[in-house]
């Protein structure tokens, strides 16, 4: 098969006249004309040779500069060389000018690199060219798809390849051969595919319809229905992962306050600083690693979190000690320091940092999703923060389960005299709680890190979210704020798409309050004495 | 006995406070007399990621002008107050700028809610302001220059481009903002542009989002399904806070800039330093100026800048944008203008900047017009890349007029000047 | 006449009288008779800047009532403020005419929006007096229904705290909406005529301010008469102790109710004279930062006294203002110093020194 492919390669290139590539024929690259520009790219395309791939795939990297005098370079490893000829040039990068792709030629280099890598022995290669040719509908490129697919061994290739060639004699072919693209289509579940299918029927602006056979449109007709069957269940599952990503996030946010709050009782107005906290701290780290570990970059992040944690809980500990402690018992005095604190903090990171956001990067393995079914694109970096929440929410329950210091926060918290009276020391229960909480805080901001801004007013976004989250799901109850946040999350993804993102927000907020007033413990109710105060 | 003398107490507690108020800072050793002038931007609360940027280029410019001699032979004393992104607050410091320090001109505001604060104040108190950044035009004031684009110097190029082949050929378009006066009145208006193209409302679709939005889980997979139905673009008037998860979102979703390439009129290379911008590249955004524009004028500009910024020790980012560029060119228009009426006399001062020309950075020589009170400026369409510059893929042959009332709005044709 | 003499003693009388005195017939001569350049002149600036402190010095007081003697602490009292000055705003904005932007006898943002009329919850809003009844009722009935609900429910403290933030955060959501019909982000603006009169003319200034100060004083003694008639004295006792109280055969929900709303239209009314003084009106005032900086005034100046807020609210507003213009960098670091500086040393706010003071020597 190799060899046969080898063959058509070679057949292809033997058409198409083959001289080697001089700096005259490239010199649009360097100029302002974008339509010269185009049509050298699928020149280049339609050459076949090896040269004229590497240059268009160089330029697809944006490695294609142009030097002071005019002349076009390419970067080859860390060496520049002549784009045309390929011979080493000596250059000065401070003197480049680098060429400008835009998305029009973009497009022009997808389709002209397709057509030279469809022949491929990378079958990696050949599948993203498949898939760039179906995306296309280049009618030119019919012939090529059809030998391509007929030598395909590949079952997915060949299956993308059969969607291209259907979807270009959707519009060309004769009836038989439409129709047995119709069919050939009825499978995909690219919008792409079901907007033209569904434009084939549709009468235009003069009540035409473009398909006149009508058997071919009772074909087209069952392979819509069938494709809408599957895409209303795709938007389903879209939805409710969604919605638990906006839940798991929510409840990473909230995690820190149910234990600042939920367990201590202070109502941590700072609590929104400290996902700030952690969030820089990540970007602290990202810096040292860019610095010092460029190689390991995009393993910045898990060495962020312990970084995060401890950020956060230094803090914590320091404003408990100073602050907080004094407030124990007094709730509501508790809310009016900690909003000084916050105030504080946030100035002190503006001081520190700067006013304007900073910037921390996805590493490559957080970028980009997994497609599950067509039109079900998971991105990873939503799957990570629902896999992070709850291993963190799993951390939190051991600690207080399971652990010594577990158990005497259960102590204070249910009876602080008690457990003082048997031995408890609780001031230092009490420090190392609420520095436990802002750490989680922190490991929350990590997370956030990865889906939004990173600037200093970043807690001030999430802190009437988490007290939501907290009081709904019931003061002191862990699964409370677990059902609260992904309950939240859900709710308001299902209500988006139905009447817009501003009053989702509003309906959920309003939900909330009526809730309230049924169960004025939140869903799920502290037991015994506490729940009187 | 007790009630009064804590009332007395109360009232001299308060004036004590606003006594002091009266303490202001001179930034730079003044010679005799300086001329006081006002800036007026955000450096706490959620606009000071914006502003500040605006306030420390501000007091480059006026360092520049002193080191060049002053003006009128007398240093220029800035008189920098934070108004914390508090809308009342705007329209209390721009009268205390104005009553209590006597500035001869304010420099400052960022969003349309506090220009529309302050602008009865301007009015009332005859002062000049100069706004720097591009707004929803629908506005004309004696008392304000606006060195920002108008919608037709910025939104309406932008679309035409997307809509050109070159720019993709668009024939769908996804207006996506956040909910407030800015998008509402662009969208507004690129809506009735897009209908005289041949737009029928099914191919426009308009959402808005509350600030500070950060999930576009949902708005990412309607784009998607939007865009099945024909090249499509997204123009985008999200605030600058929320493009950073909008546009991670979009590219986790698959959806690459060169096939729904989005186009932006908030995010400039400011905001693009702080963000992560892999996700971004390819995509576009619009302004009249962008730091890769090559001219002298902006070599020397973005010179300055950076060694200000290294100099001052300041923690914005050591790069220049649109509206840093609209602040430079409109303190040094209002310069000329003073030098030309030879007087700070708010009347002879707003005679004097008609027709005023300045090289500007753009690398083209702008012009105040002599009745709108708008700069004639160049539109530009920037590509992003990774380094957090744009290329300039496309830009007007000249700097152009500004509409700030939209001919694309009914009731507006009569109104294009004072 | 009885009643109104238990409320101070002459000394206090006094020093309302001179109070009073002062901002009724003192203020105003120094605004307007006094000329411009006299050291004793009064600027608009300043007018306008302590017409907003008193303004304040009212929403705190109102928070004194329920936070201090009610033990309801609101997050949410913001929202009461902001639907008071949007009430009054309604009508301001028909005052405007036809000088708007686009000289149409609607607002902007309501030609913008191509609406043809107004819509029906601007009905009415163009009579002085229908607008001064919504001024009072759009916050009572607000707090009426919500308090009903919440003290029937018997949510307390924290929550009813959370709860009253969740309320005025959706308010503001709603509010930023273009499509509410209240000019979105941008509000109210723009104002050019009150009752008849020009709002930027000086008389018209020092009318508003000797006004407020008027109502603020008035609703000082209302409160003061509140606290200590008998209702006063059960709803402190219903703030130390629910529970006893109810077994003594108290329903508390009428005696927290009536404080709520009281406090709600307090607010309102404050919200009202703010807006015509300011100039704007728009829903960041419903934020939830701004709710809580209510309940910091209250604590600063001291809970459980009425002169209290109004000074705290007088301290923190005009620290604010001077420090941001000074200090406008480090505002912040000061302004989050005194919040916890206060709640760790000045439990009783300002209050609380200046009584431990006089007491000392």
């Amino acid at each position: 098969m190799r060899v046969r492919a080898l063959f058509y390669f070679f057949l292809l290139c033997q058409c198409l006249p083959a001289y080697a590539l001089t700096q005259a024929q490239l010199a649009p690259l360097a100029g302002e004309d974008f339509d010269a520009k185009l049509t050298l790219i699928d020149q280049l395309g339609s050459r076949g040779d090896p040269s004229a791939k590497v240059l268009l795939q160089a330029l697809t990297d944006k490695t294609v500069w142009i030097a002071s005098n005019g002349q076009l370079l390419r970067l080859e490893g860390e060496t520049y060389v002549d784009a045309a000829t390929g011979a080493a040039v000596a250059a000065n990068a401070e003197d480049l000018q680098d060429v400008v792709v835009n998305n029009r030629m973009q497009r022009h280099l997808d389709s002209a690199l397709a057509g030279l890598t469809l022949f491929d022995a990378d079958p990696k290669l050949r599948l993203a060219a498949a898939q760039a040719l179906a995306e296309r509908g280049d009618a030119d490129l019919l012939p090529t798809i059809k030998k391509a697919q007929a030598q395909e061994q590949d079952a997915k290739i060949k299956s993308e390849l059969t969607q291209a060639a259907a979807l270009i004699e959707l519009a060309t072919g004769d009836a038989a051969t439409r129709k047995a693209a119709v069919q050939a289509l009825a499978d995909a579940d690219s919008p792409k595919v079901r907007a033209l299918l569904a434009d084939r029927i549709a009468k235009d602006t003069q009540g035409k319809i473009a398909e006149a056979d009508p058997e071919v449109r009772l074909t087209i007709e069952r392979a819509l229905a069938a494709i809408d069957r599957r895409g209303v269940l795709a938007g389903y599952l879209a939805r409710i992962f969604s919605g638990i990503s906006l839940g798991s996030v929510l409840m990473l946010a909230a995690l820190g306050l149910a234990i600042t709050y939920g367990l201590m009782g202070v109502i941590n107005m700072a609590h929104g600083e400290f996902l700030m906290l952690g969030a820089y701290a990540t970007y602290v780290v990202q810096g040292v690693f860019r610095q010092h570990f460029p190689a390991q970059l995009d393993w910045y992040l898990p060495a962020a979190l312990p970084a995060a944690f401890l950020a956060a809980f230094l803090v914590g500990v320091i404003l408990e000690r100073t602050v907080i402690r004094w407030l124990y018992g007094r709730p509501l005095e508790s809310l009016l320091a900690t909003w000084g604190l916050s105030l504080i903090l946030i100035q002190a990171v503006r001081t520190f940092f700067g006013p304007q956001n900073v910037e921390v990067a996805n590493p490559a393995w957080m970028s980009g999703g997994w497609e599950v079914i067509p039109n079900l694109i998971l991105p990873y970096n939503r799957m990570v923060i629902i896999g992070f929440a709850l291993a963190v929410l799993v951390a939190v329950w051991l600690i207080l389960t399971r652990t010594r210091l577990g158990l005497f926060v259960r102590g204070v918290t249910q009876n602080r005299k008690m457990a003082d009276c048997l031995g408890v020391p609780t001031s230092r229960v009490d420090t190392l709680t609420f520095g436990l909480g802002a750490g989680i805080a922190g490991l929350g901001g990590v997370a956030l890190s990865q889906i939004g801004n990173v600037g200093p007013e970043l807690g001030q976004a999430y802190i009437v979210d988490s007290f939501m989250v907290v009081v709904l799901g019931g003061v002191g109850q862990l699964a409370g704020t677990v059902a609260g946040g992904f309950g939240l999350g859900v709710v308001n993804k299902f209500l988006e798409p139905w009447i817009g993102a501003v009053l989702a927000k509003i309906a959920v907020l309003i939900f909330i309050i009526a809730f309230i007033q049924k169960r004025p413990q939140g869903l799920f109710a502290m037991k015994g004495r506490q729940a009187d105060n | 006995m007790t009630q009064r003398r804590e009332f007395l107490k109360r009232l001299g507690v308060l004036s004590a406070a606003t006594g002091l108020s009266t303490l202001s800072i001179p930034a730079f050793a003044a010679s005799k007399d300086p001329i006081k002038v006002g800036v007026l931007h955000s450096l706490s609360g959620t606009m000071a990621i914006s502003e500040t940027a605006l306030k420390d280029v501000a007091l480059m410019t006026f360092a520049e002008i002193n080191a060049a001699g002053g003006l009128l032979g007398r240093m220029i004393e800035p008189v920098v107050v934070d108004p914390a992104s508090n809308w009342p607050l705007f329209a209390e410091k721009a009268r205390q700028l104005i009553t209590k320090d006597k500035v001869a001109v304010t420099f400052g505001c960022w969003t349309s809610v506090s220009r529309k604060s302050v602008l009865p104040v301007y009015e009332e108190l005859n002062s000049l302001l100069f706004y720097p950044v591009q707004y929803e035009g629908e506005e004309l004031s004696q008392n304000v220059f606006y060195t920002g684009a108008a919608p037709n110097q910025q939104a309406i190029p932008a679309v035409e481009y997307l809509l050109s082949a070159e720019g993709g050929g668009a024939k769908r378009v996804f207006l996506l903002g956040t909910d407030y006066v800015y998008p509402r009145t662009t969208n507004k208006i690129l809506r009735a542009f897009l209908k005289t193209k041949g737009f029928a409302d099914k191919d426009i679709e308009e959402v808005y989002t509350p600030f500070g939005h950060s999930d576009y889980q949902t708005i990412v997979a309607n784009i998607k399904k939007f865009a099945a139905g024909g090249p499509t673009c997204v123009v985008s008037t999200i605030n600058g806070d929320s493009n950073v998860p909008f546009y991670k979102e979009l590219g986790n979703a698959g959806l690459k800039a060169k096939d729904v390439p989005v186009v932006a009129f908030s995010v400039a290379e400011q905001e693009l330093a702080g963000m992560d911008t892999k996700p971004l590249v390819g995509h576009l955004a619009a302004w009249n100026y962008f730091q890769s524009v090559k001219s002298p004028a902006n070599t020397k500009f973005v010179k300055m800048w950076k060694d200000y910024v290294k100099k001052q020790g300041l923690k914005d980012f050591p790069v220049t944008d649109d509206p840093m560029e609209a602040t430079y060119v409109g303190i040094h228009m209002w310069a000329q203008a003073v030098k030309k009426a030879g007087t700070l006399e708010i009347g002879a001062v707003r005679t004097a900047m008609a027709g005023q020309t300045f090289a500007a950075p753009s690398g083209f020589t702008l012009t105040m017009d002599k009745t709108n009170h708008h700069l004639h400026k160049p539109v530009m369409i920037g590509e992003i890349r990774g380094d957090g510059q744009l290329d300039v893929v496309w830009k007007t042959k000249g700097p152009i007029r500004a509409q700030p009332w939209s001919p694309y709005i009914a009731g507006n044709e009569k109104k294009q000047s004072l | 006449m009885d009643a109104l003499k238990k409320l101070y003693g002459p000394a206090g009388w006094m020093a309302i009288i001179v109070a009073l005195a002062v901002m009724v017939i003192l203020v105003p001569v120094l605004a307007l008779a006094v000329p411009e350049g006299s050291p004793l002149h009064l600027s608009a600036y300043t007018v306008t800047l302590f017409g907003k402190y008193l303004c304040y010095g009212m929403v705190a007081l109102a928070m004194g009532m329920a936070w201090g003697y009610g033990g309801i602490l609101s997050l949410g009292h913001g929202l009461f403020f902001a639907l008071g000055g949007y009430a009054f705003g309604m009508y301001l904005m028909r005052m405007i005419g036809g000088l708007g932007q686009y000289g149409s006898v609607l607002p902007d943002f309501m030609v913008f929006l191509d609406w043809k009329d107004y819509p029906w919850w601007w009905a009415g809003t163009d009579n002085l007096g229908f607008a001064l009844l919504l001024v009072v009722a759009a916050p009572g009935l607000l707090a009426f229904a919500f308090g009903w609900f919440a003290f029937r429910s018997r949510i307390k403290g924290v929550y009813f705290s959370i709860i009253t933030q969740a309320l005025t955060y959706a308010a503001m959501l709603l509010f930023f909406r273009n499509e509410t019909g209240f000019g979105g982000n941008n509000g109210f603006t723009d104002f050019k005529f009150i009752a008849g009169y020009p709002i930027a003319a000086p008389e018209t200034r020092a009318t508003l301010f000797a006004l407020t100060g008027f109502l603020l004083i008035l609703a000082l003694l209302a409160c003061r008469f509140i606290v200590r008639s008998k209702f006063g004295r059960v709803l402190t006792a219903i703030r130390d102790a629910e529970s006893r109280v109810m077994f003594c055969g108290y329903n508390p929900l009428p005696y927290k109710l009536a404080v709520w709303v009281f406090s709600a239209v307090l607010c309102g009314i404050a919200g009202a004279l703010y807006v015509p003084q300011v100039g704007i009106i728009n829903p960041s005032e419903m934020s939830p930062a701004n709710s809580i900086e209510i309940a910091i005034w209250a604590a600063v100046g001291g809970r459980g006294t009425l002169l209290g807020p109004i000074l705290g609210a007088g301290i923190v507003n005009a620290a604010k203002s001077w420090f941001t213009m000074s200090f406008p960098e480090y505002w912040l670091y000061f302004l989050g110093l005194i919040f916890v500086l206060v709640t760790l040393f000045l439990p009783q706010g300002v209050m609380g020194l200046l009584s431990k003071w006089k007491r000392a020597p």
